[in-house]
């Protein structure tokens, strides 16, 4: 009954990992360089906001299908269809949440004082020990807010996930999906305990985050 | 010894200058980088940190710096450096900060106790006074021992009490460890305490280079003592004119001529001089 459920959660928690191992040196390299080419990776980063879903996932069909380049070597080489299957899935949403992990990640970066980056530097520490063990734990509300976002808003996509995935129960039918098809055969009882599930969850994430964001300014000051 | 010979070209507040500097450095040395803001003290500082590029040379102990563009990383230069303010790491205590850098306690506990903040050891950055930062700040830049310790106006932020004792520390830190220091400072009071060796910078370049006390106590004329200040009013008075000087938190009347006057324009920058005559100290009442 609620298998929907934890086919968005794993899609959302692979999808987090995912994002942050690649968001990790792009919010960094974008909070730091003063290069020409800045503004042009913020706004191609930035799309997915600004775009319908439905333009994002028709981009990502056609690049993956078997007619394309990619999809057909993947048919090919490994006999794997990058369509219509969990992998789809996976490959869409990183597209589709990645400015959720990385506009929080790169305006914690930016906050924080040169002097102790520096500072870091001169201790002979390493750009990634800088990263890892001054800019991160310095930066720990918008690292939450990062990944509870990003996690919460692949668990709420719907459009590109029914275009990439379409709906096959067990493989990419998620729970927003589920909802969309109890509405169109009038299961409304169902519709109805599925959202208020959904509902709920939402709102007791984004509490966390903003009580979590709190909390942590009154202790370091940050 | 340190051999610097360098060049870059800065954009200052009065359009673009070059900073020109040739310079030799025995180990041991304290020197004070002073002059007007925008001459270059900091960029040169930062120069030398390896935290901006520059042509030319730095050689330091027979290893080079920089040469022919290849610019040893801050991160391999024995190099300890205290910011003006805001550089400790706010998710460590103290003692975390100072072992970040190396993990040696014997050391770390030691620079705390020698200025005093063996107590405040596991309090976190937040919870400190701006002397304590500073402090923790220059007890962190000695944890690599490191040739050359950079001090980029360190105390400017603290207050006068507060400065004084830093200072001390400071030059405690220094003829223990036997570093090679260079600080920027704008406080004549504080370079002639610490420094054995004063540069002046200019527009980006070293316009005098001499023994602190010969630089310092530079007498134009035959002043015995000369204040600069600014002259907020020139007031005629019968038949003399009185002109209102305001040196440093003091305001002061002079008597001038009607002929001295005629030299003068009120907003001035105007040096007040005296010649021959028998000054007391007097402490000031508590």
């Amino acid at each position: 009954m609620f298998e929907p459920f934890y086919i968005s959660f794993k899609l959302a928690s692979i999808t987090v990992l995912i994002l942050f191992i690649i968001s990790l040196p792009l919010s960094w390299y974008l909070s730091q360089t003063q290069s020409k080419m800045k503004p042009f990776l913020e706004a191609l980063t930035a799309l997915p906001i600004v775009l319908p879903p439905s333009v994002l996932g028709f981009y990502i069909l056609v690049a993956l299908s078997q007619n394309s380049p990619l999809g057909s070597f993947f048919k090919e080489t490994f006999d794997i269809s990058l369509v219509f299957n969990f992998t789809s899935l996976v490959i869409a949403s990183c597209f589709y949440s990645l400015p959720f992990m990385v506009q929080p990640l790169q305006s914690g970066f930016e906050s924080l004082n040169k002097n102790m980056l520096e500072a870091s530097y001169l201790a002979g520490k390493s750009k990634w020990q800088t990263i890892v063990f001054v800019a991160l734990p310095n930066i720990k509300p918008a690292l939450i807010t990062a990944i509870i976002i990003t996690f919460a808003h692949t668990v709420g996509e719907f459009g590109v996930v029914l275009m990439v995935g379409g709906s096959i129960p067990g493989e990419t039918k998620v729970a927003s999906v589920a909802i969309y098809e109890m509405v169109e055969i009038m299961d409304y009882k169902g519709a109805h305990i599925y959202s208020a599930i959904m509902l709920g969850m939402s709102f007791i994430v984004l509490l966390s985050v903003y009580t979590f964001n709190a909390k942590h300014k009154r202790k370091f000051g940050l | 010894m340190i051999h610097i010979n360098i060049n870059k070209a800065l954009h200052g507040v009065n359009g673009g200058m070059s900073l020109d500097i040739d310079l030799d450095i025995k180990q041991g040395e304290f020197i004070a980088l002073t002059g007007a803001s925008g001459s270059g003290k900091t960029t040169l500082l930062r120069i030398l940190a390896g935290l901006e590029e520059a042509e030319g040379e730095i050689e330091v102990n027979n290893l080079f710096w920089l040469k022919n563009r290849k610019s040893l990383k801050p991160q391999k230069r024995s190099i300890g450096f205290m910011h003006q303010e805001n550089s400790l790491f706010l998710n460590m205590s103290i003692l975390q900060n100072l072992l970040f850098v190396q993990k040696d306690l014997d050391l770390a506990l030691r620079l705390l106790s020698l200025t005093g903040l063996t107590e405040l050891k596991d309090k976190y950055p937040k919870t400190l006074s701006g002397g304590q930062k500073q402090r923790v700040s220059l007890c962190r830049s000695m944890m690599r021992k490191p040739d050359i310790l950079l001090l980029d106006e360190p105390l400017s932020a603290l207050d006068a009490k507060m400065r004084t004792q830093l200072q001390l520390e400071i030059l405690a830190l220094h003829k223990e460890f036997n570093t090679t220091t260079i600080m920027v400072s704008h406080d004549p009071s504080e370079i002639y305490k610490l420094s054995t060796r004063t540069l002046v910078l200019e527009n980006g370049r070293i316009i005098k280079d001499g023994k602190t006390k010969e630089v310092l106590l530079k007498s134009q004329g035959s002043q015995k003592f000369s204040f600069e200040g600014e002259l907020l009013e020139l007031k005629e008075v019968d038949v003399v004119i009185i002109a209102i000087v305001a040196i440093g938190q003091q305001i002061v009347e002079i008597v001038v001529s009607k002929k001295e006057a005629e030299n003068l324009k009120v907003g001035q920058r105007v040096i007040l001089g005296t010649k021959a005559f028998a000054p007391t100290i007097l402490r000031p009442s508590q």
